[in-house]
């Protein structure tokens, strides 16, 4: 019998190059996957492996702390005595102290060079002979004076600089000119990504990145015979436990090959996802594509069973050939995975990240994988078509070629489809009802349910669905339209289960757009509504604190009408640590909407502090209130409450305070964002000014109120993007499933076809009636997946609602027309080779069969 | 190689001709000649029977001739229109409009209704259906009571009733008939003899009808008969006798060449 399977398979190769394109194509991405990550994975820690090569232990500090109540403790670094003393110890080599942050490389037009993500700046710490192992130098040297820097190669290379030229770098001060005293090539995992690195003098780093005379990490490398253990047990007693971290060398690079792989199982979760989703999409293609090869052959089955081959052995037969099927596509797919994975890694590099790169990483556990997803799918999606082989008697082999289209009661199916809608609608709702995370999670296992049962239900549905459109088609299309709605009802089950993928695709996609689209506008609402201001001016790439003198340079800018920098502050209350912003009192009214309810906003310049309403509420505070503070400093006070207002989550802390008050207790001021309002309002030219006043610092950005309506819409674009490239999935698949229900339709119909030709149905006609056919089916998934859609959106927006204030479910009917037109597209698609096939059909071989 | 040419014996105007009509299939060696060199005419409201044993070329001759497939030499005229030169857009829109066919699977849509199914040409040249004739085809064929029932709720009889009603609803100037009893009971064979006949003799419309049953033939006014794809005889005013005789002849004759 397997021989008979074999046969077959090469028999039907066309109908199964569908099946095995759709296995082929969820195994790719799993495989693709895994060979990604894998490879990812041994590069990123081969490399974090080598960055620590030769460092025997390694100290970090964790910076000041604080106690319980509040009190500075510890130093702000390693100290050059800690260095020594470490150096002092037997077995130690070298020390290299290191001290980094952010810095920022202006092109000549002012402009950051490098992604933003990672842009750095550090101390260049010779150790032996005037070198630093890690920094190996094209041109020129490192940095001796303050006034050098030396760059890496690629930063360099994209700003046109060579040594002795001046550079532009910016830190969290102004932007300061140094000269490149050398260009080098590094290891380093963030530059090779594609960040910019710069280094500076030691002292200067220091300087600009913590305190003179302090490192944030120190390297201790070992003399030969001396083991990173004992020196690691002798430099412990050195250090201030409190803020310090000692850990050997290869502790450190086992730590982070961990993180590494922590931060890459987010990435292969997604990618499996999406393979997930391919898989049970082509589940439905699969078990089309078998229904159909099995009531094609249902007469050379039968005469099988007539001459004596018994119901096992026909069955077996079927899933053998499944079988063959599932091994050759998950072969395929292995292949097709490993490009994949090679072009996943070519379209990150193109976008600028350059990845490690050494060869693919093909692990055992990937082929196994691959293997065995590819040949169970296969074989699960045939049990049910080999199952009903089984049932087909031997008097089969007298009767007709094709039987007709089965008129087998849908009964039974549409109770249980029933039941289970129902029930998934129920468990919908009742999560509603709940509300919160409970309510989310039993809407979850409902929408899983009532998607299932709708799939079940989808013959039931179809007919009256299709029966609807009909006369729409007979209008715009004639006898084509009639017809094609006509035949896409013929084979209910059928016309289910090609539909289904698109239905599934386009639930997911729909109930993520909807969401997505109104939590959009709801976070918009809010974020614009509060502010006033023009210009949000702030560091690139949240590299932290702007400088003080930004908000003064400002202020004295031509142009430019109220300034105030928000300082993200902190002090006691009553004994308790309590977040402060620090305001500009005489201009936040004009670049805040803040919504007071008792007290003003003016008696904030008296030195009172301004309390948001929730916190008020809890701790009891009416203006007037006085309260005891604790500042940064130590000092304490008493500071009046003199206004309460709406809370602003996201723009204020529940705390609000003079600047001035803040900066007399702190020894630096953190503040994140400076608001600006210009004259005039904002224009282009404004935003220029302003640029302008800053010293076109590439490091710092100035964001129009468009730029920060898109910063918060941006991650909601994001995972609608990669909903979207799921969407793409499902439509691939579906075109396969569509062509396969069509080549079938178009087969069984020879006969119709060809007499619809001879009584002067024109080829063109002819195509067109199969190409409606599959568009009626592709829509009819889709609008069921919309409408599913829209009312799962519903009901999850309706749990969100709570905790959005002005919630609001918006429909967006472009993007549902796009989906529907998209699906529509699918079905033109599908029906090419079809439709041409029923264009020119013999009609006489067509007439004359039978 | 004598050309004989069949014309109607009656004076009456043609309504297909086919002139020195030739079908050859393949090349070389495995040439097969399917019609060698065929003239005949079709007069007007005339029933004429194709006869012939299998693999005698009758049923190219009426695939030809009908327009629904080509031909290597030789040129057939529907009318006054040659199809020789049309392409498959103009010769769709031909048979369409001007041509007729009863084929012997029936060949109906089993989506449609009996009545749709009627109308299907005239529905493909969206064409509103002249309501007075169709009540006169489809009282004929008596299916009166059954316009709304679908071809699977039909017997055979009644279902081939439906494409003779078809055939004759959008009044082609020919009927094209491919074994159209073939698949028939005697009874309801019978009667869609009859159909034919009287559509004919009382509606003048013109049939050609291939058919391999002698009783068939009889029906009909003139009867051609193939072989080895000439036309070796004709006889007019069959009686389903005679036509059994001529073709016993040919028979032996072929069987003793």
């Amino acid at each position: 019998m397997f021989r008979t399977a074999l046969r077959n398979v090469l028999a039907h190769k066309a109908r199964l190059l569908m099946t095995v394109l759709a296995v082929t194509l969820g195994v790719a991405f799993v495989s693709g996957t895994l060979v990604f990550t894998d490879t990812l994975k041994k590069s990123l820690s081969g490399q974090s492996a080598k960055s620590y090569e030769g460092v025997a232990v390694s100290v970090t500090s964790y910076g000041q702390g604080r106690n319980e109540q509040g009190e500075k403790e510890g130093e702000p670094g390693l100290g050059q005595q800690t260095l020594d003393r470490i150096k002092a110890l037997p077995g130690v080599d070298t020390v290299s102290g290191r001290v980094s942050g952010f810095a920022g490389v202006g092109d000549e037009n002012g402009k950051l060079i490098g992604s933003g993500w990672s842009n750095q700046g550090a101390n260049f710490t010779p150790v032996k002979d005037g070198k630093d192992p890690r920094y190996a130098f094209a041109q020129g040297a490192g940095p001796a004076k303050a006034d050098e820097v030396a760059l890496d190669q690629a930063t360099a290379d994209k700003g046109n600089y060579k040594v002795g030229d001046k550079v532009r770098v910016a830190t969290n001060g102004p932007v300061k000119e140094y000269s490149l005293a050398g260009v080098f090539t590094t290891e380093d995992g963030a530059v090779q990504a594609g960040g910019s690195l710069v280094l500076f003098e030691t002292k200067v780093a220091q300087e600009l990145y913590l305190k003179p005379g302090y490192f944030q990490e120190l390297s201790v490398a070992a003399k030969n015979g001396t083991s990173a253990e004992k020196l690691l047990a002798d430099i412990k007693p050195l250090l201030d436990d409190r803020t310090t971290k000692a850990q050997t060398g290869a502790a450190l690079a086992a730590e982070q090959a961990k993180q590494i792989e922590k931060g890459l199982s987010n990435l292969s979760t997604m990618l499996l996802v999406f393979a997930g989703i391919s898989l049970f999409v082509g589940i439905f293609l699969i078990y089309n594509t078998f229904t159909m090869l099995v009531a094609q052959r249902t007469k050379e089955l039968a005469l099988l069973r007539a001459v004596g081959a018994h119901r096992g052995q026909v069955m077996r037969s079927v899933l053998s050939e499944a079988l063959l099927v599932g091994l050759l596509s998950a072969a395929v797919g292995l292949l097709g995975g490993i490009g994949l994975a090679i072009g996943i890694r070519s379209v990150i590099g193109s976008l600028g990240a350059k990845l490690p790169g050494g060869a693919m990483v093909i692990a055992p556990g990937t082929v196994v994988a691959a293997l065995v997803i590819g040949v169970v799918v296969t074989t699960v999606a045939a049990v049910l078509p080999a199952w009903r082989t089984g049932r087909i008697a031997p008097v089969a082999a007298m009767g007709s070629a094709h039987l007709p289209a089965t008129s087998k009661s849908l009964l039974v199916r549409n109770i249980l489809g029933s039941v289970i809608s129902l029930g998934g609608i129920g468990l919908v709702l009742l999560g509603v009802s709940t509300g919160g995370n409970t309510g989310r999670m039993t809407m979850g296992g409902g929408a899983f349910f009532m998607l299932i049962g709708m799939i079940v239900l989808l013959p039931l549905l179809s007919k009256p669905v299709i029966g609807a459109v009909r006369p729409l088609l007979q209008k715009v299309f004639g006898v084509p339209g009639k017809l094609a709605a006509q035949n896409a009802v013929r084979n209910p089950r059928r016309t289910a289960v090609t539909a289904a993928s698109l239905a599934i695709g386009l639930t997911l996609v729909t109930t993520l757009s909807v969401l997505g689209i109104t939590v959009g506008k709801v976070v918009d609402r809010m974020s614009t509504e509060k502010l006033k201001a023009d210009y949000r001016v702030s560091m690139s790439a949240d590299a932290g604190s702007l400088d003080k003198s930004v908000a003064e340079t400002l202020s004295k800018a031509p142009g430019i009408k109220a300034v105030s920098p928000q300082t993200a502050g902190y002090f006691l209350v009553d004994g308790d640590f309590r977040a402060a912003s620090g305001v500009n009192p005489a201009t936040i009214g004009q670049l805040l909407n803040v919504e007071v309810l008792s007290g003003s906003l003016d008696s904030l310049g008296k030195g009172d502090v301004a309390v948001a309403e929730k916190t008020a509420k809890k701790q009891n505070f009416t203006v007037g209130s006085a309260l005891k503070v604790k500042y940064d400093d130590g000092q304490e006070a008493s500071v009046k409450v003199g206004a309460i207002f709406k809370d602003m989550e996201g723009l204020l802390s529940p705390y609000v305070i003079d600047n001035k008050i803040l900066s007399e207790h702190s020894e630096e001021m953190y503040i994140p964002e400076v608001y600006v309002n210009v004259d005039g309002g904002a224009s282009k030219a404004a935003q220029q000014k302003v640029v302008d006043a800053l010293g076109k610092n590439p490091a710092i950005t100035v964001a129009t109120q468009q730029d920060m309506r898109n910063e918060m819409g941006g991650m909601i674009n994001t995972m609608l993007n990669i909903m979207y490239g799921l969407l793409g999935m499902a439509l691939v698949i579906s075109v396969l499933g569509v062509v396969n229900t069509l080549a079938m339709s178009v087969f069984e119909r020879t006969q119709e076809i060809g007499m619809l030709r001879a009584i002067g149905l024109d080829r063109s006609r002819v195509k067109n009636m199969i190409r409606l056919e599959a568009v009626v089916i592709s829509l009819f998934g889709a609008a069921l997946g919309v409408v599913i859609g829209i009312f799962l959106a519903w009901a999850v927006g309706s749990t969100l609602a709570k905790a959005m204030p002005g919630y609001e479910l918006i429909l967006p009917w472009d993007r549902i027309g796009i989906f529907l037109l998209l699906a529509a597209v699918v079905g033109v698609l599908a029906a090419m080779w079809p439709a041409r096939s029923a264009a020119r059909l013999n009609m006489l071989t067509a007439i004359k069969t039978e | 190689m004598t050309t004989m040419n069949y014309a109607p014996h009656t004076a009456q105007a043609v309504a297909a001709r086919a002139t020195g009509l030739s079908k050859v299939y393949g090349q070389g060696e495995t040439q097969v000649v399917a019609l060698d060199n065929v003239s005949v005419d079709f007069g007007q409201g005339q029933f004429t029977a194709i006869m012939g044993p299998s693999g005698s070329g009758k049923s190219t001759l009426m695939h030809c001739v009908a327009g629904l497939d080509t031909f290597s030499a030789g040129s057939v005229r529907i009318g006054e229109t040659e199809l020789g030169s049309l392409k498959d857009k103009q010769l769709t829109q031909l048979r369409r409009d001007k041509i007729g066919f009863i084929f012997q699977a029936f060949n109906l849509l089993p989506t449609l209704t009996a009545l749709e199914n009627i109308t299907l040409p005239m529905d493909i040249a969206g064409r509103k259906p002249d309501q007075q004739w169709l009540d006169t085809v489809v009282d004929m064929v008596g299916l009166s009571g059954r316009l709304g029932h679908r071809p699977t709720q039909l017997s055979g009889g009644q279902q081939q009733r439906v494409a003779v009603a078809r055939a004759l609803a959008s009044r082609p100037e020919i009927i094209f008939g491919d074994e159209p009893t073939g698949n028939l009971d005697s009874r309801s064979g019978a009667e869609v003899l009859g159909f034919l006949r009287n559509s004919v003799r009382e509606l003048g419309q013109t049939v050609v009808m291939v058919t391999h049953d002698p009783v068939a033939a009889s029906y009909a006014d003139r009867v051609i008969f193939l072989a080895d794809g000439r036309i070796v005889d004709e006889m007019l005013s069959p009686t389903a006798d005679g036509v059994l005789d001529r073709m016993k002849a040919f028979d032996a004759k072929g069987r003793t060449s």
